[in-house]
């Protein structure tokens, strides 16, 4: 028999053994065991170190709150650190381990910290590390200096490294009434929406339904509490609109009724089932939600607050009531307020003897006084605690005469031995989910708590209604009548159908004595998890620090992985004393999600690794299968090179380049964008939109446009095709082509909503393929049908219908390579028909398929610009393209393109660069006038594209230099210290090659 | 944060974007009054409260809409076409208990 669990009673099965260990030692417990309610069974009082100076905690709460026991799981490789010991099910095999202690939790060499308490006390860290500098302690490098050891000493648990292999899945989920929380509120509120009709989703954050009722020891409906709970929950699991989520936190309360959910699936199972995900991360849109988060019962600050063995009067009562465990033996209460007397009695029951109920108010009423009575317990009024002692496990508490009005404390300290102390500081209600959706707390002067506003000053977006102790009351005969009421309005319903559950309860006052904290030497935690103390408090009031969300940053306060779910309100009064105000107007900080820690598993569920969607041109696998090396241009696969065996990168796209020049290479050119421009104001549209004319472009001939963003810099280019009179093809760079779209698509639907123009994005209906070289018309010639491709039938900038193997084509006579070049599109399903027969057709003539280096090389070597230099801050003067900007209309950013600092000198305009030292240039390597090498500087401008170039046989680039223009024809140097290349560098043009374009123009 | 789109009915707002600031005026084609150019390209409202905007529903219809959101609150009161047809105007009730 385990020393201290009970030998009946709770929920636990007592049939079923569960073995399991914790930090090496092998322990047992029962099915329906937390790890804590096991660990304290088997009569363990120490659970871990303190963050900051390793003091030995054991376990404060038994639920989501506990800021204490956190504990690492292991499983297989992979650890899960920080953990609370409360919300673990213990399983057959569950591996735990404790935190922050080394080497041992028993012998914590560390410890010593908390005899230097000054040294780590609030504002630590900035003070130390943040400081002026002085001397040779210059704050950042004594930082780096300390923060190894201090990583090492302080800090929570440590994550693991191994990759995780569970799986994690995420729900939507819509419904009529979420119903958070399942006490006897929840429960009821459910059940009340359910028969209204309403869809239900019960959420609970424990494995079991039922809250308080699982512990109370309160009867309803004349059975125990528990039975009650258990049958409601069974009703429910009947209904078919209803949906019950146990293990289920709620985490995050969003805009318009969307809350966010965690279910823990299979961390309470040796091995998860078949197809069960580790935890489930739901994504709930109810059209309403009932709060019935219940209440946090708060610690009281005193000396020695934190010792193993001092616990909430609420836990210890569950720990008995619930699973069969006594925390102690011998044990003493300490409390502002009635509720602590129920768990005085209850653990009488259980077989404990009550050693003294400390109560802080003088006067007590005569039910307490029974209740007392009944648990054989003295009763010290107008008495406090103030100190504790014992090492890892409490031996005994020193109590004295204390003064409700003025805090003083008066009389000799008396000894009296007990091995667990239980304090009740009050109940603050869980309202952290009302706060995240908008609800402004308001501040209850005889609950002292901060309680959620009444329902007409909630935010519109979020329909939620409270019920239970979430809304201040505390019984449970409150909590049966307002969870249904909750319920019936939640889905629509109305009147009061049959009586409601009859609650038989200790009696009690909800109001608890204002005192919060009893000062007396020795450390007082306020907020166990961070180590921050009462004094810590009032040092950083001291030092200035009175708004609340400084006094968290400075301090800490709250801001561990509990979220100060139990030290709010206690840290909150001190300061407000501190302050001299009272505590509404020091105010409340608003809660953000997540209410509890989430796995970050949960939120990536299935959407990990690259789910970018591939795109992929329809002679795609023509590429693949003939050679091609794929490169990924944002979303496309494009052809790098097509290399021959033994080639390097360079190798390859020189000699496809060159053999293009020489006689004819062709390239895929389908993933530019493409949109059909329709309709009887289309051509006036392009005039608006584009810098240049296209209301005088004749049908069947193609214009190359530029377009400028609202504010005059250069946005995208692209030739468009008229087809009809009100029918063009425009196309636009592979990268634009969404973000052009929608600019049309805007500049229709909300500046120019009278233009009759529709606009449909056509990219993935054409297969394009640009021939170009000497030789390209000759192809085209030997296998096109249906028209003529001559210099009559087919000049530069003209567009003609033919046949290839067939298939309908569009052939338009352009040119981005600089030779006599032609696009042929054809429908996306013959592309690679076509593909395939033009380069049948180019076999006699030594036609090469070229890739995107090639066709970088020849758009450099012609000075085209793409997007590497309309990169949204150049002007179409920047890269010479003004002859482009009509004066003869307005258009697109015509207004603003002559702003002062547009047209100012000093730009950075488009050149080209010829390496003089024969050397590669890089993309991104600065130009400046005069080399040091040691200490670069005064970068006139930066490379934008470079290779080396065949028909030059020079390595040359693409720049934007300062005033480049004007530089043309001098010297300068790249200075690239990153990549350890500098060398000199002539300035010039950017058209390197065949400038006059005679070659395209045939 | 749900938006009834005229076309597609309530959707949300992952399927969305934002298309700025709905009060802004675009000067006339030809104006030359820079001030003016300015303040369209340039200047926002902010206001905490109503406020009226650009939002396209640019993972269904593509429509833009107009729409009158609450800053402090995300509350959406009403939502319509951009392109100003006012008899397609949603009524935007925030789904709830009735
Ligand atoms: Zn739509």
């Amino acid at each position: 028999m385990s020393p201290r669990r009970t030998d009946s009673g709770g929920l636990i099965d007592r049939l079923r053994t569960i073995r399991f260990t914790f930090d090496g030692a092998p322990y047992t417990g029962h099915a329906g065991d937390t790890l804590a309610s096991a660990l304290l069974a088997n009569g363990v009082t120490l659970f871990g170190r303190s963050f900051k100076y390793h003091r030995p905690r054991g376990v404060l709460t038994s639920g989501v709150e506990e800021p204490n026991a956190l504990v690492t799981v292991l499983r297989d490789e992979v650890r899960e650190p920080n953990i609370a010991a409360t919300m673990v099910e213990i399983y057959d095999g569950l591996t735990a381990v404790s935190q922050n202690r080394f080497p041992s939790l028993a012998w914590d060499v560390s410890a010593a910290n908390q005899f230097g308490g000054r040294l780590l006390s609030a504002g630590f860290y900035y003070k130390t590390f943040m400081g002026p500098a002085i001397g040779p302690l210059k704050s950042t490098r004594f930082w780096m200096f300390c923060e190894h050891f201090i990583r090492r000493a302080a800090g929570l648990g440590r994550a693991g490294t191994a990759a995780d292999t569970a799986r994690y899945e995420r729900m939507n989920a819509f419904c009529g009434v979420l119903v958070v929380g399942s006490g006897p509120a929840g429960l009821m509120a459910a059940r009340a929406a359910a028969d209204q009709g309403a869809r239900v989703i019960l959420s609970e954050l424990e494995p079991r339904f039922g809250g308080s009722a699982n512990w109370s020891g309160e009867t309803i409906d004349g059975m125990p509490g528990a039975d009650w709970a258990a049958r409601a929950a069974g009703q429910l699991e009947g209904y078919d609109n209803v949906r019950l989520l146990p293990r289920t936190t709620v985490w995050g309360y969003y805009d318009g009724n969307v809350l966010a959910a965690l279910e823990r699936v299979t961390d309470h199972k040796e091995r998860p089932g078949k197809g069960e995900p580790r935890h489930r991360y739901w994504v709930i849109r109810a059209k309403s939600v009932v709060l019935a988060t219940g209440s946090f019962e708060r610690p009281l600050v005193f000396p020695g607050n934190d010792r193993p063995g001092v616990m909430l009067a609420h836990a210890a009562e569950r720990y008995t009531n619930e699973y069969g465990v006594l925390p102690g033996h011998r044990i003493a209460l300490f409390t502002n307020n009635d509720s602590a007397y129920r768990s005085a009695l209850a653990l009488k029951k259980a077989g404990a003897a009550i050693v003294a109920i400390v109560d802080v108010r003088p006067e007590l009423s005569s039910e307490m006084r029974e209740l007392a009575d009944e648990a054989e317990a003295k009763i010290l009024s107008g008495h406090a605690v103030v100190a504790t002692e014992g090492g890892k496990a409490l031996s005994g508490i020193k109590v004295q005469r204390f003064d409700m009005a003025n805090g003083a404390l008066a009389g000799d300290a008396r000894s009296i031995q007990a091995d667990c102390l239980l304090m009740s500081g009050g109940w603050s209600p869980t309202i952290h989910l009302a706060s995240q959706a908008g609800a402004k707390a308001e501040w209850n002067a005889a609950r002292q708590a901060f309680l959620p506003p009444k329902p007409t000053q909630m935010w519109p977006t979020q329909q939620w209604i409270g019920a239970g102790a979430f809304t201040g009351s505390f019984s449970t005969a409150e909590a049966i009548a307002e969870g249904r009421a909750a319920g019936l309005s939640a889905a629509g319903g109305t009147g009061t159908p049959a009586a409601l559950p009859v609650v038989e309860a200790a009696p009690g006052d909800p109001d608890p004595a204002p005192v919060f904290e009893i000062r007396a030497d020795g450390k007082s935690f306020v907020d166990f998890q961070h180590d921050v103390t009462a004094e810590d408090v009032r040092l950083a009031h001291r030092e200035g620090f009175i708004s609340v969300e400084h006094l968290k940053r400075y301090t800490t306060l709250g801001m561990a992985t509990d979220q100060g779910k139990s030290s709010n309100i206690p840290g909150l009064a001190i300061m407000a004393e501190a302050l001299g105000k009272p505590i509404p107007e020091v105010g409340t900080t608003r809660f953000r999600p997540p209410f509890s820690a989430v796995s970050i598993g949960s939120l990536a569920a299935e959407r990990f690794g690259d789910l970018r969607p591939e795109r992929l041109t329809p002679m795609h696998d023509w590429h693949v299968a003939n050679g091609a090396t794929m490169y990924s241009a944002g979303l496309w696969h494009r052809p790098m090179i097509y290399g021959l065996s033994g080639e390097t990168i360079e190798q390859a796209y020189v000699r496809e380049a060159r053999a293009t020049r020489e006689s004819a290479g062709i390239v895929d050119v389908s993933t530019l964008g493409k949109i059909a421009v329709q309709g009887p104001d289309a051509a006036e549209f392009l005039d608006r939109v584009y810098t240049n004319m296209f209301s005088t472009l004749a049908v069947g001939k193609a214009r190359y446009g530029l377009m400028l963003r609202e504010d005059g810099l250069a946005f995208d280019d692209g030739t468009t095709w008229r087809l009809g009179e009100q029918d063009f093809l425009m196309t636009t760079t592979t990268a634009n082509a969404g973000k052009v779209m929608q600019h049309l698509e805007y500049f229709l639907d909300v500046i120019w909503p009278e233009l009759k123009v529709h606009v449909t994005s056509v990219t993935d209906e054409w297969a394009g393929a640009a021939i170009g070289g000497p030789k390209a018309r000759a192809i085209l010639a030997a296998c096109v049908t249906g028209t003529a491709v001559d210099n009559a039938a087919l000049p530069f900038m003209g567009i003609v219908h033919g046949k290839i193997s067939g298939v309908p084509v569009m052939i338009c006579r352009l040119s981005f390579s600089g030779e006599m070049a032609f696009e042929v599109y054809s429908g996306a399903g013959y592309g690679t028909h076509v593909w395939e027969a033009l380069i049948e057709a180019g076999k006699p003539f030594g036609l090469v398929t070229y890739g995107l280096e090639a066709l970088g090389t020849m758009r450099i070597e012609k000075g085209h610009v793409t997007g590497a230099e309309i990169d949204g801050r150049t002007t179409a003067r920047d890269l010479h393209l003004d002859w482009m900007l009509s004066k003869k209309k307005p258009f697109i950013g015509s207004a603003m393109m002559d702003r002062e600092g547009l047209i100012a000198p000093g730009r950075l305009e488009l050149v080209g660069l010829i390496s003089l030292d024969n050397q590669p240039l890089n993309g991104g390597a600065h130009i400046v006038e005069a080399l040091d090498e040691a200490n670069p500087h005064d970068s006139i401008g930066h490379i934008t594209a470079c290779c080396y170039s065949p028909a030059l046989g020079r390595y040359i680039a693409l720049a934007l230099v300062k005033d480049g223009k004007a530089r043309r024809g001098t010297r300068a140097h790249i200075s690239d210290p990153l990549r350890n290349r500098f060398g000199p560098v002539e300035i010039v043009s950017n058209q390197f090659f065949d400038p006059d374009g005679s070659r395209m123009h045939g | 944060m749900l938006i009834t789109c005229p076309y597609c009915g309530p959707r949300d707002v992952i399927e969305f974007t934002y298309q700025g600031d709905g009060n802004r005026e675009r000067p006339q084609p030809a104006s030359q009054d820079l001030d003016a150019w300015n303040a369209y390209v340039y200047n926002r409202l902010n206001p905490a409260g109503d406020h009226n905007e650009i939002w396209q529903h640019s993972g269904g219809c593509r429509a833009h809409l107009r729409v009158v959101r609450n800053t402090l609150t995300h509350e959406i009161s009403s939502v319509a076409f951009a392109r100003g047809d006012h008899k397609s105007v949603a009524r935007h009730k925030t789904e709830g208990k009735s």
